[in-house]
């Protein structure tokens, strides 16, 4: 089975979904976030879903597991880049991940990244 | 066995002919379509007629042998509708062909009144359900062409204005309902995608009334830019709207509200300016204050 | 002129998920449906599939497109035949869990669609139907 690359810069891990994900694999990436995240010693975590067309539960729930398990190993996740669609859709599902950090693009989600200093603290968005 | 798809398919020029001739000019209006398409239309359809006539089916128009002529009416009926044509006037244009047709018929069957008179019948009541079947389409057509128009006027309703770089408002005027709170929220959080806006205000001191459905229309918006990575923050919050609110116990949860417009601004420049701030900190080298 | 055409998909394994997110998303597109609203199936489908798999032990999607009454529309139909759904009212609240703490994502999916059948009978199976208008 193929595996979401997690590319490391510096302090920060940053995985790019541009796939439909399989359960399988969803819970693949969410088990290699955890383990790099410990073995890079990353501060944060960028999420870029820019490329997902649908977002489910289940990928919302990965998403909210990924950042409370980061928030244990003290780094901090943000997911940028959520469609507008996806957006109303998950909304409508009933699902509003609190305690998912969001930005807008990769570049502001960045940016909240090196401010959040990599404790889970830090301007928290819910 | 009918004689009726033998005459059409023989005598189909002599028809044609007549139909254009007997046209009135009321019925062919000119300053909606030029003479050459309207003798195409008539041309082709009743050539696609006369050979689903071969089948044998002179009852039922809604089977195989008349696919063709109910596209083609399809087809006709939109294109009508589009130059501006009742509904009405593209039936009338069907039956208009019962008048050539029932004269061939005379002719060919002369002498025999009552052949002629099931010929007519027949014919008569094809050609009615064909009329109808453009009425059914063309009502859907201008139906289509209504909730376009009022797509259209919604979008139109919902300006977007760009306040400074990274900070949208969104005011709102008139009454919020489901199908416009829709248009609303995707309109609103395209822009926030295309200008990058991390803060968007929403206004409605122009709304008269906000109910539970409402508030929770409102949450859902401020709910969905929240994933996307804004901010929401509503305005324009009236004294009458804040005692509704509690009033109902709807909880806006922790939306940040302000009472105008301004007020909200000067917050919004705050929440972007913060992180400027603390960026610059940063590549500084300073820590962060 | 959409025809009408109707497919029936298996949900045996995890990547069957997939395949119907993807033909629904394409029967979506084909008949017009606003992005939006091909979202908001595309992600109702992906729900009661997911139930369909874990909740059912697997079963089948029907997808059927719809156009005879010139409305254009999008008729999906998840059956299993599983243990069924015992008490539907709980079921259907927001945040009923059941199995390995997954929720059913009923009423979730309801609130995607425009109209939702569902139909279910312990030890035999459950079959939701939604549909989603143009």
């Amino acid at each position: 089975m193929e595996r979401i690359p997690i590319l490391q810069m510096g302090e920060f891990l940053l995985v790019t979904i541009q796939v439909d994900m399989h359960d399988r694999l969803a819970l693949a990436l969410q088990d290699d976030l955890t383990n790099k995240i410990v073995s890079a010693g990353a501060r944060g975590v960028l999420i870029d879903i820019s490329s997902l067309e649908i977002v489910d539960s289940f990928i919302g729930r990965m998403l909210a597991n990924i950042a409370a398990m980061s928030r244990v190993l003290d780094a901090a996740t943000v997911v940028v880049g959520m469609k507008p669609a996806v957006a109303i859709t998950l909304v409508e599902l009933g699902l509003s991940l609190p305690g998912v950090r969001t930005a807008l693009n990769v570049e502001k989600g960045m940016d909240l990244l090196r401010a959040a200093g990599g404790r889970a603290g830090g301007p928290a968005k819910h | 066995m009918s004689k009726i798809p033998q005459i059409l398919r023989e005598d189909e020029q002599q028809i044609l002919a007549e139909w254009m001739r007997d046209m009135s000019s009321a019925e062919k209006r000119s300053d909606l379509i030029n003479a050459d398409d309207l003798r195409q239309q008539c041309d082709r359809f009743l050539r696609l007629l006369q050979q689903a006539t071969q089948s044998g089916q002179l009852a039922e128009i809604t089977g195989e042998p008349y696919a063709l002529v109910r596209d083609f009416l399809s087809e006709l009926s939109d294109s009508r509708a589009r130059r501006g044509f009742t509904p009405t006037e593209t039936a009338k244009f069907v039956f208009s062909l019962k008048k050539p047709v029932f004269a061939r018929l005379r002719v060919r069957e002369s002498g025999n009144a009552d052949e002629l008179f099931a010929a007519i019948q027949t014919t008569s009541e094809l050609i009615d359900k064909l009329g109808l079947f453009t009425t059914e389409i063309s009502q859907k057509s201008r139906e289509a062409i209504i909730s376009r128009h009022q797509q259209d006027m919604l979008e139109l309703s919902t300006p977007v204005v760009k306040l400074w770089e990274g900070i949208l408002a969104l005011p709102l005027i008139g009454t919020l309902d489901s199908a416009r709170t829709q248009v609303v929220m995707e309109t609103l959080l395209q822009k926030v995608v295309d200008t990058g806006s991390a803060v968007a205000i929403i206004d409605i001191t122009g709304v008269p009334t906000v109910d539970t459905l409402v508030a929770q229309h409102l949450m859902k918006t401020v709910t969905a830019a929240r994933l996307m990575g804004a901010d929401c923050i509503i305005s324009g919050i009236r004294p009458q709207i804040a005692q509704t609110i509690v009033h109902l116990g709807v909880g806006l949860g922790d939306i940040t509200t302000k009472a105008t417009l301004a007020d909200a601004f000067l917050v919004a420049l705050e929440r972007i300016g913060s992180s400027v701030r603390s960026s610059i900190a940063e590549s500084n080298g300073k820590p962060r204050t | 002129m959409v025809p009408q055409s109707t497919e029936t998909l298996p949900i045996r394994i995890s990547s069957d998920i997939v395949m119907v997110r993807q033909v629904v998303r394409a029967r979506a597109a084909e008949i017009g449906l606003s992005l939006v609203d091909q979202t908001k199936i595309v992600t109702a489908a992906s729900e009661l599939a997911r139930n369909t798999l874990e909740h059912g032990k697997g079963g089948e999607c029907q997808v059927e497109v719809l156009n005879s009454t010139g409305r254009a529309g999008l008729r999906l139909s998840f059956s299993d035949r599983g243990p069924g759904i015992p008490d539907l009212t709980v079921a259907m609240r927001d945040g009923f869990t059941t199995g390995n703490g997954l929720g059913l994502g009923l009423s979730g999916s309801k609130r995607l669609v425009n109209d939702f059948e569902i139909a279910t009978k312990v030890g035999e199976g459950t079959r939701v139907t939604v549909t989603r208008w143009k």
